[in-house]
């Protein structure tokens, strides 16, 4: 039994995105960030996002808080569409919502102290209370394995990138939220910091019983925290699937060029085949049809024409393409 | 075993910091033949883009070198700003890895190419920029002769990377220093750069240092590896020889720490305790030491020499045992 089966589209979805779009105005251009983009997360489930820069991953996790406020489109979020709040009945629903971002140092005022950063939410969210304040604060701490007496007092220079992204996860965990969306929390943490950090966030789930949006570009790091996985590419979801089904057999060419080109510590591992050709388009102007056309080996006249849409393929594994690759023979299960 | 084209011995490079004298490259020896490539791992602050600077000499003014860099048989700590200046770009070529940092803003594609092989080569301007056409194609840029025209801020960060290898390229330089050549790219354009300096490499026989953080490009890319930690060598080896039989346990953690592909979904990682070491403030023993589950009484006590088993080099009093069939 895999946790692939343990949560699906049937359990109770907390998060439930419907056919989102953000755009941004450059000038008289106008970049597609997201378009069109619908998924649910389940209570308890981690949902990893995948994609490379500028495929609009980050737009979507911004939009999906309303901190980017999206073109069109819905988000429920536990039974309520957040998408039509507005003023304190959005920042009442902002509590159970929390962010952990790339740059941990940029995330942290410099001038504050570790302690006042940390209940800053506890603050806005008008917990009056100083004592309660001071426990929350001392139990987030400890949880995410700061010593609160050594580290409160303190500012965010005198730590390291680690240990900033410690209290970042702190800060937002000190609400007791029900959903964490995290932007690439690892990416700029070395190799040694970064599992200490993914075995933190996993033991944070756990603990706090969180539902979480897992945005990075890593796919081994994605595939280390999320139960399923969503393949972005120029504004559009191409698949999204169960963790080990979506690396163990991928449908979208997208996702499979994505996977062979990861390199593997293993100087006997066989060298990617199938690269794909050239660079991503621009999201200005993003080609007709399937976007990812331009550069697909499967790609044919149909493709450019008709805009795949994404349908179940084999039940839990939801692929956009016309052109969808075969379950690999050796590999079933 | 053939010729080092570069030898380097006991490579320090200080640093006068505030907080007191930091060894950023503390006592590096290492050796590269050409056509070969070596690659450089370590997390950051473990001196490898200090030690890829030191061989340059392209160190910030606060800093001291010592120790021997011999290039092609030449000595190259002493040499002058004028000799120096003609071995950079022209025998030994970097490409580091924001390509932003390394092209011109205001000046066209084509003009930076072009001037550089003008000043290296002293080819004719026709010369040159049909040469230029021909190294920008050769590094897979589509439609050659209009990038000559565009400026490095109409390019993507994986066309930039291509003309910054094109320039480095275009005086068939016998070494390629690439620091982190890839790492501001994504993973599928990553592939190609690394694919386009292996062909290139063999095309010119060319020697390349290869530094990176990422121990996955590190044992496709290169034929021998150095791990680096605290500023120093910390295990030397043929890379399949790395792979398969580490000794030095820092190198065991630092690959045991890195999510798999292959692993099942929410495994928990074998992640390293603690961080590295304040630089000014290194312990007496073995830097790795107050993070290593093997280290004993002795590791923090005494600093452990770089060894030499057959090819294979290690710093540690507690290696991890090898595997009984060693192979040679």
């Amino acid at each position: 039994m895999t946790s692939d089966s343990a949560v699906g589209s049937d359990a109770q979805a907390l998060l439930g995105v419907e056919d989102l779009v953000v755009e941004y105005a450059i000038g008289r251009l106008t970049v597609h960030a997201v378009s069109g983009v619908s998924f649910e997360i389940a209570q308890g489930e981690t949902l990893g996002l995948v994609g490379e820069s500028g495929c609009g991953k980050s737009s979507l996790a911004r939009a999906v808080l309303r901190l980017t406020e999206p073109h069109s489109g819905r988000v429920r979020f536990d039974g309520q569409d957040l998408t039509a709040l507005r003023g304190e009945d959005l920042r009442r629903m902002r509590r159970h919502m929390q962010m952990v971002f790339q740059d941990p140092i940029a995330s942290l005022n410099p001038r504050r102290r570790i302690g006042d950063i940390v209940a800053e939410p506890l603050v806005i969210a008008r917990v009056t209370d100083r004592a309660e304040r001071e426990r929350r604060v001392g139990e987030a701490m400890h949880a995410v394995g700061l010593d609160p007496d050594s580290v409160s007092a303190r500012r965010p220079h005198e730590f390291s990138g680690g240990q900033c992204q410690r209290v970042c996860i702190a800060r937002a965990l000190v609400l007791e939220p029900k959903l964490l969306v995290c932007d690439e929390p690892v990416s700029s943490l070395d190799v040694s910091i970064r599992a200490q950090i993914l075995n933190l966030l996993e033991q944070m789930k756990a603990r706090y019983g969180l539902t979480m949006l897992f945005v990075a570009h890593d796919l081994a790091v994605v595939k280390a925290v999320s139960d399923r996985v969503a393949v972005m590419y120029l504004g559009k979801l191409c698949e999204i699937a169960g963790a080990m089904e979506l690396f163990r057999a991928p449908m979208h060419p997208y996702t499979a060029t994505l996977l062979a080109a990861i390199p593997l510590p293993d100087p006997d591992a066989p060298r990617a085949r199938s690269l794909p050709i050239g660079e991503p388009p621009s999201p200005v102007s993003p080609p007709s049809g399937c976007r990812f056309r331009t550069r697909c080996p499967r790609a044919d006249a149909r493709c450019q024409r008709e805009v795949p849409v994404m349908r179940a393929a084999r039940p839990g594994h939801q692929v956009a393409c016309h052109h969808p690759l075969q379950e690999p023979r050796e590999a079933r299960s | 075993m053939g010729q080092p084209l570069l030898l380097l011995d006991a490579v320090g490079v200080q640093l006068a910091t505030p907080r007191g004298p930091l060894r950023a490259v503390d006592e590096v020896s290492l050796a590269l033949e050409p056509g070969r490539t070596l690659g450089i791992v370590g997390e950051s602050g473990s001196g490898k883009t200090m030690l890829s600077r030191a061989i340059l000499r392209l160190l910030p003014p606060n800093a001291t070198l010592t120790g021997s860099v011999r290039f092609d048989g030449r000595e190259l700590t002493g040499l002058g700003p004028e000799p120096l200046r003609r071995l950079r770009g022209r025998s030994i070529a970097v490409v580091f890895q924001d390509p932003m940092t390394s092209l011109n803003p205001v000046l066209t594609i084509g003009t930076q190419i072009v001037e550089t092989l003008q000043v290296h080569l002293e080819l004719a301007s026709a010369v040159a920029r049909a040469r230029a056409v021909e190294l920008l194609s050769a590094v897979g840029l589509p439609a050659p002769e209009q990038r000559l025209r565009q400026y490095p801020h109409q390019l993507s960060g994986g066309m930039r990377q291509r003309v910054a290898i094109a320039i480095a390229l275009s005086c068939e330089p016998r070494l390629l220093i690439a620091d982190e050549p890839t790492t501001a790219l994504d993973v599928t354009v990553q592939a190609q750069i690394l694919d386009l300096l292996a062909r290139e490499q063999q095309r010119r026989h060319m020697a390349m240092l290869l530094i990176t953080h990422d121990l996955g490009i590190v044992a496709g890319r290169t034929d021998e590896v150095a791990v680096m930690y605290a500023g120093k060598v910390v295990e030397r080896a043929p890379t399949r020889t790395l792979f398969k039989a580490m000794r030095m346990p820092y190198t065991e953690a630092l690959l045991a720490a890195i999510p798999r592909v292959d692993a099942a979904p929410h495994t928990p990682l074998a992640a390293i305790s603690g961080r590295p070491p304040d630089m000014t403030r290194l312990p007496p023993g073995c830097a790795f030491a107050p993070r290593c589950r093997y280290a004993g009484e002795r590791c923090t006590r005494e600093r452990p020499p770089l060894r030499d088993a057959f090819e294979h080099a290690f710093a540690c009093w507690n290696p991890i045992d090898a595997p009984l069939a060693e192979p040679a």
